[in-house]
């Protein structure tokens, strides 16, 4: 195999790994414990519809939400149980709100229901099926991002995808959920990867690890060669954050820019997650919809590091007591990595489908926020932002509130959120955090303008209405007026008649007595020819 | 060549004065001012400002009747808007008119609801629907919080609720603001159990 040139994108940061803390057990499979809590929107888009009713007993694999619209993903039973509850409860997200979810009680049985054919030999089966098996297994992006991954198969009309790139990067610190399951199910990895080759007609795979991942690399070399597939290609890249993210990944693999504006599919790209590959195998294959996933529990605050598979809708707690509690220091809860993650509030909230990571962090590790001082422009920021922005500009648009120019000028939007920013700052200044609420206040002012604008519509309509209806009432009036009036007049009508004839006689009368007048005058005049003229001649002026 | 010379004068003079021709009989009837003014107004329709809804207002102010600070629903950001798009320095609200609250929504108590149809009449934007004699709801998509309907309700049977925020609808917390939270008081977030054991 030829070496492949890397690429190097702008920016980054090597921060402290933390990897070896967790990565060196197998994946261990959580048991079931307490009540499962499934949030029916654990994806982007529209959250699912339930489709079972409280008192309902299930199977494992049935389905208990079905997807809404195009952008949404149905969500299926992890165990057997009956379903006590469809009510909102406190979710993992930053605000520690509540959202609807379908809460099972586990019957101990994990009685199973095969949801859906198993397709072994896929390239039988017609890209097309494929793609809705994605989409009714409820397959999203399990990198974190959790996009339905039937919508990014369905690309983009004209635009053919020519190579499918496998994320294995896993670039952000303390995260090795990927890490072990390229280790262990290197081959459901690259069969995915076959799978969505296959499902978008990809004549290359790319699979993207970092260099920190060895062991990894090893285990998928040696299953791509059992699957002997030269359009498979494994690639270590340099460890450097954000190489996960998917325009930076492409970059580094193909040299490919992909512009601000482009998505990764509009070049012919098509970027999945490594577990989400191995989602799909789990999908077509086995005919299995995705109720586990694999989470890592690490961080000084926790006992025990390592990765577990869990069913979804477990609890936290229940997960992190099973996996034998905090150490008695503990001070901060992160959802996801310490660099793109956010603490939680509690830890009674359920794992989903976007969990790869529970990181606690003991007093003594958890970043104390110096003050901020004012920014001193010197730059860091804007030369280790790997999308090329400028976050001091930002900075100053968000804090003066200048968010049109943020959005349109300054390509806020473009922010991946990856804190590199925020940690180089020598002011301590919290530049991320400043972004998302920005993006968040975008999004507001967004949902305040439509909603003015449909009241003013309805203002308006109101007012038409009313408008309509006055002049309607007195038309109505005036035409009931209208009839009295003839009503009253029709007794009238025939004396009018009357009238009319006695007038139209007098009148006649009238023309018969002058035009006599009129003959007595010319048989005295006849005679005189002048005065005839002299008529005429006053008849033409 | 002179003729093409020729030509395209003559063209450009017919067009010029065609177009010259069109602006005068087909111009827009309306004061773009007012059009302006009434984009950047919340349309709650409340008539806290005086006037019988946020168009009529936008009116008074386009044609100097009319001070820009008189609109409690769209508050500090509203004058600012107005303040910047008028050219004028922007002033504290109007105490008179009332004052900047949060935003809330008409709920009714369908228990006590007698179906009088009064509410309905005063809604300026139709959000609350119901038949005669039978219950009323307020369709919280639609409702604008203006409190009209409050009043004339002859058994006080409509209250006004702060909205629930969505998950989806949540915002990141200004950091600006979150810091003068922050000081004093630890912003370290400490997940619930072992906050009970060891804290
Ligand atoms: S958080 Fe946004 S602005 Fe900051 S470095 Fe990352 S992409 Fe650039
Ligand atoms: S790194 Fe900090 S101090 Fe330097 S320019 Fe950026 S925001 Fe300003
Ligand atoms: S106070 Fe504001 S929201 Fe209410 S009617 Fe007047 S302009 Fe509209
Ligand atoms: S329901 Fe009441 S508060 Fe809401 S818009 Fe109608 S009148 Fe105003």
């Amino acid at each position: 195999m030829s070496e492949r040139i890397l690429h190097r994108f702008p920016g980054g940061l090597h921060p402290a790994q933390h990897k070896a803390e967790s990565n060196g057990t197998p994946i261990r499979q959580a048991r079931l414990q307490g009540l499962l809590v499934l949030p029916l929107k654990q994806h982007i888009g529209n959250p699912a519809q339930p489709v079972v009713a409280v008192g309902e007993r299930v199977r494992r694999h049935q389905l208990l939400g079905r997807a809404d619209g195009f952008v949404s993903a149905p969500i299926h039973a992890p165990t057997s149980g009956t379903i006590v509850a469809i009510e909102e409860r406190p979710v993992a997200h930053p605000s520690g709100l509540s959202a609807p979810c379908i809460v099972l009680e586990p019957d101990g049985l994990d009685e199973a229901m095969q949801a859906f054919d198993p397709w072994p030999d896929f390239r039988a089966i017609a890209p097309i099926l494929l793609r809705e098996r994605v989409r009714e297994a409820g397959v999203v992006g399990l990198g974190g991002a959790v996009f339905p991954s039937a919508v990014k198969l369905a690309g983009r009309p004209g635009i053919p995808i020519h190579t499918v790139v496998l994320n294995g990067a896993e670039c952000e610190p303390y995260i090795t959920c990927d890490d072990r399951l390229m280790r262990e199910r290197a081959g459901e990895v690259l069969c995915g990867g076959q799978i969505l080759m296959h499902m978008v007609g990809a004549s290359k795979c790319l699979v993207g690890v970092e260099d920190n991942k060895p062991e990894a690399i090893a285990a998928l070399h040696a299953a791509a060669s059992e699957l002997d597939d030269p359009r498979i290609e494994i690639v270590a890249i340099p460890t450097v954050y954000p190489s996960g993210a998917e325009k930076q990944l492409i970059y580094v693999l193909t040299g490919e820019r992909i512009s601000r504006e482009m998505r990764a599919t509009e070049r012919g790209f098509l970027g999945h997650n490594v577990a989400t590959a191995a989602a799909v195998y789990r999908a077509v294959v086995l005919g299995e919809p995705l109720t586990r996933r694999i989470v890592t529990l690490t961080g000084s605050g926790m006992q025990h590091k390592g990765n577990w598979e869990v069913p979804l809708g477990m609890l936290a707690c229940d997960l992190i007591a099973q996996a034998g509690g905090y150490t008695p220091d503990v001070a901060r809860l992160i959802l996801g990595g310490p660099m793109m993650g956010f603490a939680l509030c509690s830890d009674e909230v359920p794992l989903t489908k976007a969990a790869n990571c529970l990181l606690a962090l003991a007093a003594h590790d958890v970043p104390v926020d110096p003050l901020p001082l004012p920014c001193i422009r010197c730059g860091r920021c804007a030369e280790s932002c790997p999308v090329e922005l400028q976050p001091q500009q930002l900075l100053w648009d968000a804090k003066a509130g200048d968010f049109e120019r943020a959005e349109k000028q300054d390509s806020l939007f473009e922010c991946i959120e990856c804190g590199i920013c925020a940690v180089v700052c020598p002011s301590h200044i919290p530049l991320v955090q400043y972004f998302r609420y920005a993006k968040t206040e975008i999004w507001q002012r967004e949902r305040e303008k439509n909603k003015a604008a449909q009241a003013k519509e309805r203002f308006e309509a109101r007012n038409a209405r009313l408008e309509r209806e006055k002049r309607e009432r007195e038309e109505m009036l005036a035409s009931r007026r209208a009839q009295l009036a003839a009503q009253k007049a029709e007794g009238e009508t025939a004396s009018a008649a009357v009238d009319e004839k006695q007038k139209a006689i007098q009148a006649a009368l009238e023309r018969v007595k002058a035009r006599k007048a009129a003959l007595q005058a010319s048989a005295e005049d006849t005679p005189s020819t002048t005065t005839v003229a002299e008529a005429k001649e006053y008849d033409n002026d | 060549m002179l003729t093409a010379i020729l030509v395209f004068t003559l063209l450009a003079l017919v067009l010029g004065a065609l177009l010259g021709y069109a602006g005068q009989a087909f111009r827009v009837e309306g004061d773009p001012l007012a059009d302006k003014i009434d984009a950047l107004l919340p349309q709650t329709q409340c008539g806290q400002c005086g006037y019988p809804g946020c168009r009529p207002y936008a009116e008074a102010i386009a044609e100097g009747r009319a001070d820009i600070n008189r609109c409690p629903p769209g508050g500090e950001a509203t004058i600012k808007a107005l303040a910047d798009l008028l050219g004028v320095e922007p002033k504290p609200l109007d105490a008179e008119v009332g004052e900047e609250k949060p935003k809330r929504v008409a709920w009714i108590d369908e228990q006590l609801c007698i179906g009088c149809t009064l509410c309905i009449q005063a809604c300026p934007v139709d959000a609350i629907v119901g038949a005669p004699k039978l219950m009323h709801t307020v369709i919280v998509e639609e409702c604008t919080g203006c409190e009209l309907c409050v009043a004339p309700c002859p058994v006080d049977c409509i209250h006004m609720v702060p909205l629930k925020i969505e998950l989806d609808h949540w915002r990141w917390p200004n950091p600006e603001q979150r810091r003068e939270i922050a000081e004093g008081a630890s912003s370290v977030h400490v997940p619930s159990k072992p906050l009970e054991q060891h804290v």
